[in-house]
């Protein structure tokens, strides 16, 4: 099994058409993705070649479920219509919004995914890679090749780190590996997620990763302590940011005395949660709790 | 960014949010002249995007035109928690009756944002919160519905706030949303003897996002106070500059803060910031190298790349290519790990620099890197 996203996702590309979007839904199909059909309303009745395959293009999102069934659409398009694409297949009623595009405004976010929550539409990201289940289906940017199926499943605000970790930890494998994305507000947070891998049969183990900025892990860390059952090991960056500076991502930021790595630790530590110093070390006591459990 | 306190003044003034007279200079006589046209008395605020300008003597009482020379003079230059004071604002003083705190701000988990209020304005409000948590209240806005007049009823009910109040709070949303901030601050606000409600101090913070459709604001409104900030931001890089004596390149926020963290782990102390991306162009890279290599501190650099959709060799060839531009005075440790790493490796071996080093693993570079800044220190 994995969380959110399997071989049986039919999946929309909204900004198909344009070249990010090509770039991805290729290699997206290339990792054995079901892409049933890219939405552009200015193309609609098209289609677009993928090696071996010919994905039609369609007005809208309704139009795509309509036709093919589909339950995961992955939002490509630039920053100034995010807003817009995502409230068009949050009404089309589509359970999943993958929303890759960086550099959304704030209130934009702000009012999609209040907006998805009411319309039940489940939103990953914004501004993150999105999320695979090794094996079964990719939807977003990440790297598919880098790693293989297996009995991980990983959270994380941060997409390199996330291919790192998947990297080395390519002889475990992974059931699903979820980008939420480092932005101030999102969609899905580390929690979901952690509720979804206790759910997931499959999923032995959880690595979070976390960074400086907001409270996310130490809510994490309180629903660990309450919530689930499998052992959970931790990365978190940003030790070193100093105060007030954004450090890449728009929501990384220590404002204060919060948002700190340090408290972060402290709060994930506290509820029995291994935390690594380094991603190397991080993937180490991945291994060792997995060999402790054998 | 964050704005100067008369940018958040003019602001609020011109969503009818009544605001002291006042008036900006870089210069005392101008200070001077602003006092006589004010009439006479009238306050001077360093302008820095700082809090705490009180207390190290940026906000000062003159009490006529000559006074109110002298005292600009004293604070233009001023140094504030290592923000000069290029400008001051000269303000009219006002009768104050009493003080409140208003504010909105991004409640990151709940995804919405949030108004904050307190009848008890002028101070540092998360003091006011941690010792007297009921003087202060919160009050999460629903985005589909803003702060309609009925809803800054129940914000200023709440915080114990007179009616009065009602209507900036309105227009305060108002500031929030259609300027694109993520923040609005008003400490204090205060009511007048004369029964006037009045924004005597704001600030706000507009999300670098909406920048494509805020376009009353540019790049020269954003500060740098380090002149190397103020270098790779002109050239597009995500660098931040800090004090120590390992250069880091790395690709991705992530991986990046994590490199830091790793080469301070190491008994070393990183010298900047710097995400070049996902596409590490050589472009890039010989940018964010000159950028790195005119920083006096620093002894050596750690390029750090994971080839996820990049693939290594094309960053290993952005590298040598960047050197034709770059002249290497550092020692330059590169650790290439993921796609095509083998070959990234090999394209760097053939390069043979004699400043460039490899190191298979993160933590290994991150070791070397550390050992060469401080043996050469």
């Amino acid at each position: 099994m994995a969380i959110y996203l399997t071989k049986e996702s039919k999946v929309l590309v909204q900004g198909m058409t344009g070249a990010e979007g090509t770039k991805h839904t290729r290699r997206m199909i290339a990792a054995g993705t079901n892409v049933v059909g890219g939405v552009n309303p200015r193309k609609a009745g098209t289609s677009v070649d993928f090696d071996d395959r010919a994905v039609p293009v369609f007005g809208s999102v309704a139009d795509g479920m309509r036709a093919t069934g589909a339950d995961v659409t992955v939002v490509f398009v630039p920053p100034a219509f995010a807003k817009a694409a995502v409230v068009e297949a949050a009404d089309a009623g589509i359970p999943l919004a993958v929303v890759i595009t960086e550099g959304i405004p704030v209130h934009d976010s702000v009012a999609f995914t209040a907006y998805a929550r009411r319309k039940g539409t489940r939103i990953v990201g914004p501004n993150c890679p999105g999320l695979i289940s090794p094996g079964q289906s990719n939807a977003g940017i990440i790297p598919a090749d880098i790693t293989k199926q297996g009995r991980i499943g990983l959270v994380s605000k941060s997409g390199t780190l996330t291919y790192q970790l998947m990297y080395e930890l390519r002889d475990i494998g992974f059931t699903s590996c979820v980008g939420i994305g480092g932005d101030p507000v999102i969609g899905t947070t580390h929690i979901d997620c952690l509720e979804a891998f206790e759910n997931d049969p499959e999923t032995e183990l959880v690595v979070l990763i976390g960074e400086i900025g907001g409270d996310a892990e130490e809510r994490a860390a309180a629903h660990i302590r309450d919530h689930v059952s499998k052992p959970v090991v931790a990365y978190i960056a940003g030790f070193t940011a100093p105060e007030g500076k954004t450090m890449g991502h728009a929501g990384a930021i220590v404002s204060g005395s919060s948002g700190t790595a340090q408290a972060k630790k402290a709060a994930l530590e506290a509820v029995g949660v291994r935390v690594g110093s380094t991603p190397t070390e991080t993937a180490r006591l991945v291994l060792d709790r997995l060999a402790a459990d054998q | 960014m964050d704005l100067y306190e008369h940018q958040a003044r003019e602001l609020f003034a011109e969503h009818g949010i009544l605001v002291p007279q006042a008036e900006v200079t870089a210069s005392a006589k101008e200070a001077r002249e602003i006092a006589r046209r004010l009439g006479g008395k009238v306050v001077v605020k360093a302008q820095v995007k700082t809090g705490g300008r009180g207390k190290a003597g940026g906000v000062k009482l003159a009490a006529d035109p000559a006074a109110t020379e002298i005292t600009a003079r004293q604070i233009l230059g001023m140094d504030i928690k290592g923000h000069t004071v290029h400008t001051v604002m000269v303000a009219q003083p006002v009768d104050i009756e009493s003080e409140f705190y208003v504010s909105y701000v991004l409640d990151r988990a709940a995804g919405t944002f949030l108004a904050i209020a307190s009848a008890e304005g002028g101070m540092d409000i998360e003091e006011v919160a941690a010792t007297r948590p009921e003087a202060v209240a919160r009050v999460a806005i629903d985005p589909a519905k803003g702060v309609t007049t009925a809803k800054a009823a129940l914000i200023a009910e709440a915080a114990g706030l007179p009616p009065q109040t009602v209507d900036v709070l309105v227009r305060l949303w108002e500031v929030l949303t259609r300027e694109d901030a993520v923040l609005v601050e008003v400490n204090p606000l205060v009511r007048t003897r004369q029964g006037q409600i009045l924004a005597l101090d704001g600030k706000v913070t507009l999300d670098d996002n909406a920048r494509f459709r805020q376009t009353r604001w540019g790049a020269a409104d954003v500060e740098h106070t380090d002149p190397l900030e103020a270098e790779a931001a002109a050239k597009g890089l995500n660098y931040v500059k800090l004090d120590g004596e390992v250069g880091i390149i790395g690709n991705g926020a992530g991986l990046v803060m994590s490199t830091l963290d790793v080469v301070a782990g190491c008994g070393a102390r990183p010298a900047n910031f710097l995400d070049i991306g996902g596409g590490a162009s050589a472009g890039t890279m010989a940018d964010g190298l000159n950028v790195i290599l005119s920083d006096p501190a620093v002894r050596s650099v750690f390029v750090n790349v994971f080839g996820g959709i990049t693939a290594c060799d094309a960053v290993a060839d952005g590298i040598v290519k960047a050197l034709d531009s770059v002249r290497l005075t550092k020692p330059l440790v590169v650790r290439l790990d993921g796609n095509n790493a083998e070959r990234g490796r090999a394209i760097l071996d053939a390069a043979a620099h004699p400043l460039i080093e490899q190191a298979t693993t993160m933590d290994g570079a991150a070791r070397r890197a550390a050992d060469l800044a401080t043996a050469t220190a």
